[in-house]
């Protein structure tokens, strides 16, 4: 079992409070998922030719002025940072390319955990009301979220493990369900270059829809050609720059629910994490279907 | 009236009202409000009283119902009149998955639509759904009748022993052993009663297809048929 969420801005009504009622909606999903919890937000996008980066330390108090200094010199420009907890968020005057090999090579303690030009992840091991406090996630505004409550049954519990994962830029996934063939397809996808940090089977449905966007594929085309290739049980939330998915595998075992009114869609495992959003009462509400593809766009 | 506000009182409480043979009388009104996806509302009644639940609910809704007359005025979630027993289940809005399964007796009304798996293993419980239903439903249903004003999704009745399923609209597929079968007086006659107690009356009873199981996946044995 575990919980996911996702909330996505149709008008900017909830855009200023968007990490509270994502907040709200995450402590609904307690009880589904106490082993960590996790949060991607979509907000404050980047100058042309700038890229935003998350980077989690698992040590508390990190000095991330060096790392700030560091990247600086990297990049050769002028680096803007924000701590959350144990993590960062910079923002470096450059492409994103070799980012990863860098942070391996020269901070070997740290872990890139997303990277593009809006997208930011928190997560944690621990209930949903310690990793909105470890993150302050409440005081959060933006365009587009996803979280996720986690009880895990596949691979061990540890932040990495965690969800939402991201893959590539800008995108994220937060998954219930588990996938049978994920060994296989990490090989598989590994050897196209995509990256993968866990040996978890949720990570590779990220890195799966991350290699088909690289592709050409648009979101939509990339979850139709996942119902092909991933073999297993699974809620979808996907994230991207400017988009938002839902999908659920064709026996559609694990719960999903969906309600949209003219400000928000909102999407959950169970219904009353969708209540707690403003005109959740009056909201067009229904049950996704096996196999369809639900998305949204800015 | 027994009023309760689920933002003021849990839900343990509400149930054990309902429990209680001194409130939960037959024929006494009870009435719940900010039920906001809430698990478990209203299991286990065990008495004819009348129960309006405002608002959506989450899973296994109604679940053991005996006797009682509940109406949800919203959607449910996983699991609603699961095991039901007797009396009366309506549900204003749409159903999540498995509605009414493994219920021996009572009847389900669900005014919107079903999703997958409804009636699953259903041991007597008689279903009414005016919308759709989603894939898989009735599976394994062992006796009782299913009733679909709209479409049913793929693999209906797959496994079915003696259930009756009833589908106006088109159905996606049919499950291992279950067939179409001929709509004789008597079924017409089932099923109009049967609309009738789901307060359907401008639907005829000639646009629906009967569906049954074929008797060649169990040991079906004619010599028992009273039992079912």
């Amino acid at each position: 079992m575990c919980g996911i969420v996702g909330l996505f801005s149709k008008s900017n009504k909830i855009e200023s409070q968007l990490g509270h009622y994502l907040s709200e909606m995450l402590l609904e999903m307690t009880e589904r998922g106490p082993d960590s919890a996790g949060i991607a937000v979509y907000r404050n996008p980047t100058d042309n030719g700038h890229t935003k980066l998350t980077v989690l330390c698992p040590k508390d108090d990190y000095n991330w002025k060096k790392v700030s200094t560091d990247l600086s010199h990297h990049y050769d420009g002028e680096v803007a940072f924000e701590v959350r907890g144990n993590q960062a968020t910079f923002i470096v005057p450059g492409s994103e390319e070799g980012i990863s090999n860098w942070f391996n090579q020269t901070h070997p303690e740290l872990m890139l955990i997303s990277s593009g030009s809006t997208i930011e992840i928190y997560k944690a091991t621990g209930l949903p009301t310690r990793v909105i406090e470890k993150f302050n996630i409440r005081e959060l505004t933006g365009t587009h979220a996803l979280g996720h409550t986690r009880m895990a049954t596949e691979s061990a519990v540890t932040t990495h493990h965690s969800h939402p994962f991201s893959t590539g830029e800008d995108i994220c996934l937060v998954h219930n369900g588990s996938l049978s063939n994920h060994n296989r397809l990490r090989r598989i996808l590994s050897k196209k270059g995509i990256v993968f940090h866990t040996d978890n089977d949720s990570e590779v449905a990220a890195g799966y829809i991350a290699s088909r966007l690289l592709q050409g594929d648009d979101l939509d085309q990339a979850l139709e050609a996942a119902l092909h290739d991933l073999d297993g049980f699974y809620t979808f939330a996907v994230g991207t720059k400017d988009g938002f998915a839902v999908m659920r595998d064709p026996i559609a075992c694990k719960p999903a629910i969906i309600a949209e009114t003219e400000d928000w869609v909102a999407m959950s495992s169970e219904y009353r994490a969708i209540s707690v959003l403003p005109g959740a009462k009056d909201a067009t509400t229904w049950e996704p279907e096996p196999s369809k593809i639900y998305s949204w766009k800015h | 009236m027994n009023e309760f506000d689920l933002d003021q009182s849990k839900i343990r409480d509400f149930n054990a009202a309902l429990h209680n043979p001194s409130k939960a009388t037959d024929q006494s009104t009870w009435k719940v409000t900010n039920t906001k996806g809430r698990h478990a509302i209203a299991v286990g009644i065990n008495s004819a009283l009348n129960l309006q639940i405002d608002g959506h609910v989450g899973y296994y809704c109604a679940g053991m119902n005996q006797k009682a007359n509940v109406t949800i005025n919203g959607h449910c979630g996983a699991g609603v009149a699961e095991n039901m027993m007797s009396g009366t289940v309506t549900v204003k809005g749409n159903a999540s998955q498995y509605a009414g399964a493994t219920a021996h007796g009572g009847l389900l009304i669900i005014e919107g639509d079903a999703s997958s798996r409804c009636g699953i293993s259903m041991k007597g419980i008689d279903i009414v759904v005016k919308g759709n239903i989603g894939h898989m439903s009735a599976f394994m249903a062992q006796t009782g009748r299913l009733v679909v004003c709209g479409d049913a999704g793929d693999a209906l009745g797959d496994s079915l022993y003696e259930a009756r399923l009833y589908v106006r609209g088109k159905v996606a597929s049919l499950g291992a052993d279950c067939i179409e079968k001929p709509m004789k007086e008597e079924h017409k006659t089932e099923l109009k009663e049967l609309l009738e107690r789901a307060n359907i009356t401008d639907i005829n009873v000639e646009e629906f297809h009967r569906y049954g199981s074929a008797r060649t996946l169990y040991n079906f044995n004619i010599d028992n048929v009273g039992s079912y």
